[in-house]
């Protein structure tokens, strides 16, 4: 194998996990973008939605697709009413409670599965819904089938958003609400509804990438969205908080990063080397590379 | 049309507005003019529900609107540039005034505003892809106020339209908002140019902490020796 040929591989597999990352991000940055808060329990909405997928297939018997539709569908209720009961009420309270909100409702949720009786603390795994084959795209150079699915689905979706937040009125809407709350209701915009839907659309892409992570490590476990959810905060931080493309590109970047990392034999240093990563964008950049200074004008 | 009786609002413990009552008839010009922090703004934003009152009364077209969530406020027919223009800067000139009638859902009616909008400013027609933080603060200023037109309201209420704005600027936007009253739009004012508002304006009240000292036709007004000393600069 040459090193032209395994850098290729490694790039594969990196934009396959940074795609993950990619999707939760798209919810930490839309929803720091309207109520400038880090929703920290974003992580563990991408765990639930796994966990709802995972007993969609083993209970239901559903395929993958509706498994996933219909995770998409619970998190974004439970998006809504996060939004609702937890930082509803802190919208004008100092930033600092409500981030501290975010991180009750991350222990809450992770504590809340290992209480109840068919979960557990212990992991599950999770069923084979995709048959694994691999394909030789060039000499050496492998795409396996559940790579494809991956990449496939973050791409429709990540498309999706886009179409919804430039083409649709909500879309408009929520654009219009992060960049000035008090213009947005001048044109007679409903800034609480604006905000569930934020909340909603991000926790859907986020209970996508649950199910996605699942299917590619075969296992799901109460504290899942631990470290992914992190890793995903450092994607957004990465492309620029509150920027859309940002989040993408953050995520693609930082995939690419970490495989990079395992393959040159360092794997141990992964994670490290995603925090310092976080480190040294908020020293040297700390609007990221898509975020923008906004001046006001004269 | 527009009708406030005995306005208080605080801003936490600070009395802001210390039981303001106007008028603003159909069809007119009706100007509050002021100092700095005299409470100007702060009375368009509760009429437009952005700020809640504590007492008193404000009535559109007979309705009770006092303390109506803001987006309700638009529905009726009344339409506020607020200060500062707030224009939406990332995004482009035709999304801005889209934004602008985001209430409708007639097209027709949505393409009859911005033809009506891009009569009042053809310059906005040629700037209509470009992103709104890359306008002059004239441009923004007609951005502001063509958005406000998108909704066909039937009272459009203009917080210092003139602010940060070179002369030739401010004739020229003044020449507009009487274009726009032409029309048949109802026009509140408020501006810290008192001269070029009491001249445009039939109405003026005159504010000071939060209270109404004066008021009376704008032609009137405008003699006042109060109003000159205070307001015209000069005796």
């Amino acid at each position: 194998m040459t090193l032209g040929q395994q850098i290729l591989q490694q790039l594969i597999n990196g934009i396959s996990l940074g795609s993950v990352y990619a999707l939760i991000a798209l919810g930490y940055t839309m929803v720091y973008g309207i109520i400038r808060l880090i929703n920290f329990a974003h992580g563990e909405v991408f765990m639930i939605g796994a966990f709802v997928g995972y007993f969609i297939i083993t209970l239901f018997k559903l395929p993958f697709i509706l498994a996933l539709i219909f995770a998409m569908i619970f998190c974004a209720l439970l998006g809504i009413f996060m939004e609702r009961l937890a930082y509803k009420p802190l919208r004008d309270a100092p930033r600092i409670a409500a981030l501290m909100t975010a991180v009750g409702l991350s222990i809450f949720f992770q504590n809340l599965m290992v209480y109840l009786k068919w979960i557990g603390a212990s992991p599950k795994a999770f069923p084979r819904v995709i048959e694994i084959t691999r394909f030789e795209v060039i000499e050496n150079v492998y795409l396996t089938s559940d790579k494809i699915l991956t990449l496939g689905v973050a791409l429709v979706l990540m498309l999706a958003l886009q179409y919804v937040v430039h083409k649709t009125k909500m879309g408009k809407a929520m654009r219009a609400v992060s960049q000035d709350k008090d213009a947005a209701q001048l044109m007679g915009i409903n800034v609480d509804s604006t905000i569930s839907f934020t909340f909603a659309l991000g926790s859907a892409l986020a209970a996508a990438g649950g199910i996605l992570y699942a299917v590619s490590y075969g296992k799901i476990i109460y504290n899942m969205g631990t470290m992914p959810g992190l890793k995903a905060f450092v994607s957004a931080v990465l492309g620029g908080i509150g920027s859309i493309p940002g989040a993408v590109a953050g995520g693609m970047l930082l995939g690419i990063t970490e495989n990079a990392v395992s393959a040159a034999g360092m794997s141990m240093l992964r994670d490290a080397v995603a925090f310092a990563i976080l480190i040294l964008i908020l020293l040297i950049k700390p609007t990221g590379i898509f975020g923008k200074n906004t001046r006001e004008k004269v | 049309m527009l009708k406030i009786d005995n306005l208080h609002v605080y801003y936490g413990a600070i009395h802001a507005i210390k039981g303001v009552t106007l008028e603003v008839q159909e069809g007119s010009i009706v100007t509050l003019i002021g100092a700095n922090g005299a409470g100007k703004t702060t009375i368009l934003r509760t009429v437009s529900g952005l700020e809640r009152s504590k007492m008193g009364k404000i009535e559109f077209m007979g309705k009770d609107i006092s303390n109506l969530p803001a987006p309700d406020i638009v529905k009726l027919g009344i339409s506020h540039v607020p200060e500062g223009r707030r224009v939406f800067l990332g995004m482009s000139v035709l999304e801005n005034l889209e934004l602008g009638a985001f209430l409708s859902r007639d097209k027709k009616s949505i393409k009859e505003s911005l033809e009506n909008v891009f009569s009042h400013f053809p310059r906005l027609y040629e700037r209509r892809q470009q992103i709104a933080g890359t306008l002059s603060g004239g441009e923004q200023q007609m951005l502001a106020m063509g958005r406000a037109l998108m909704s066909k309201p039937k009272l459009m209420i203009l917080d210092e339209p003139s602010m940060g704005l070179a002369p030739i600027l401010v004739r020229q936007i003044f020449a507009i908002i009487e274009e726009i009253h032409k029309q048949g739009t109802t026009i509140l004012l408020i501006e810290q140019n008192a001269n070029m508002a009491l001249s445009l304006a039939d109405y003026g009240y005159v504010l000071e902490t939060g209270k109404i000292v004066m008021h009376g036709r704008a032609s009137e007004l405008l003699q006042s020796e109060d109003v000159k000393r205070a307001y015209l600069g000069g005796a």
